[in-house]
């Protein structure tokens, strides 16, 4: 399951992780954020524990939205080892997500 | 409330009316114009023409004929295309509900071609005032276009800034606006990051963001805003025509593939017959 994070839990939760997560910039009102949002968890599934999924609301999280200057969402944000790995902006299909981000 | 909304009156939309009308489905056409068939001067190599036939003529007869069998042909524009879980479409005139709605209006529009443009799409350049309006409260925006649709995500981006100009590059501006107006053609976009300057013939103007939406909405500005997957600006859909979005199909041109009558029609009415099965199971 994606996990919420917030300001305050970003360095435990992506920065800390064993694993590569993948951060979702996303908010309620954008539709196609949505829509990418059972991509993502798919994607989850089908790495069985090797990547996570980490979700930032921008309308709550404006401080990291601008730390990592998006502006335009939905954008995600790929790291590793504590490391900014990639950066992918829109949405699409899983398939050519991974393919983007290198995963 | 209709069962289907097809948008584009080419061979494509008009195909699929017409199988949504015989199924007898409540169906509404609406056309704008007459896309680029409208601007084919002869057809040859279409089935049973003995004599070449031009494209306004051959679309002409494509709407008699939807016409005829009882289709209900509007000629307006479609702005903006709301969901969950009906389909709401405003209209330059009106305002339509729908169940399912079918884009058909043919290939998708081209970008602002300009120096820069690429290397800021999502970082300052966006397509959809919506999605990215937000984040740029109270920052300098700047809208490219000059019709209903510049109008529309003007009325959306005035939530979130009063600091908006709208550049035209070189087109008439067709629409009232209250917002200041560049008419000159767009020469080049620049600066840092995502800051952008947008360099025209005559000026140059700081902005921190830049929207397009340049003349008419075209199917990948709908499917856009609707979260429906594009890949290299054509609609992504199933093998029965529906994207990603349910409800929500698309057909013809703007699907991608080869660009011709043959393979619109059959898009047409195969969105149709999926359409109808997708209306039963709904």
């Amino acid at each position: 399951m994606p996990v919420k994070v917030t300001t305050d839990t970003f360095k435990k939760e992506v920065l800390e992780s064993e694993v590569p997560v993948i951060v979702d910039f996303w908010a309620q009102w954008c539709r196609p954020c949505l829509m990418l949002a059972p991509v993502l968890e798919e994607l989850e599934k089908d790495f069985d524990g090797k990547v996570k999924i980490a979700k930032v609301n921008v309308d709550e999280e404006g401080y990291l939205a601008n730390q990592y200057r998006i502006s335009s969402i939905p954008t995600v944000l790929l790291f590793e080892n504590g490391e900014f790995k990639n950066q992918v902006i829109g949405l699409m299909r899983k398939e050519d997500l991974v393919k983007r981000l290198g995963l | 409330m209709y069962d289907a909304i097809v948008i584009g009156g080419g061979p494509s939309g008009a195909t699929a009316a017409i199988y949504l009308q015989r199924f007898k489905k409540n169906v509404l056409l609406i056309m704008k114009d007459s896309g680029a068939l409208g601007k084919t001067a002869h057809i040859d190599n279409y089935y049973g023409f003995v004599e070449t036939i031009t494209g306004p003529e051959l679309l002409e007869r494509g709407i008699n004929q939807a016409k005829r069998l009882g289709v209900e042909v509007i000629e307006d524009e479609v702005l903006s295309i709301d969901s969950f879980p009906d389909f709401t479409l405003k209209t330059i005139h009106g305002e339509y509900k729908s169940k399912t709605v079918l884009l058909a209006t043919g290939r998708n529009q081209v970008n602002l071609r300009v120096k820069g443009f690429d290397n800021f799409i999502g970082k300052g350049i966006s397509y959809c005032a919506i999605c990215d309006g937000f984040i740029y409260r109270n920052k300098k925006i700047g809208l490219v276009g000059n019709k209903e649709f510049m109008l529309e995500e003007l009325d959306i981006l005035k939530n979130f800034s009063e600091d908006i100009t709208i550049f035209t590059n070189g087109m008439t501006m067709d629409v009232p606006a209250d917002k200041p107006v560049v008419l000159d053609k767009i020469k080049e976009i620049k600066d840092a990051e995502t800051l952008n300057k947008v360099v025209t013939e005559n000026g140059e103007y700081d902005v921190d963001v830049l929207f397009i939406a340049i003349g008419s909405p075209s199917a990948s500005d709908f499917a856009l805003r609707l979260g429906a997957f594009l890949e290299n600006n054509n609609i992504i859909v199933e093998e029965n025509f529906m994207t990603n979005v349910p409800g929500l199909f698309a057909s013809g041109d703007c699907i991608g593939g080869l660009l011709q009558i043959v393979k619109a029609t059959s898009d047409g009415a195969h969105a149709a017959i999926a359409i109808n099965k997708y209306l039963k199971n709904k």
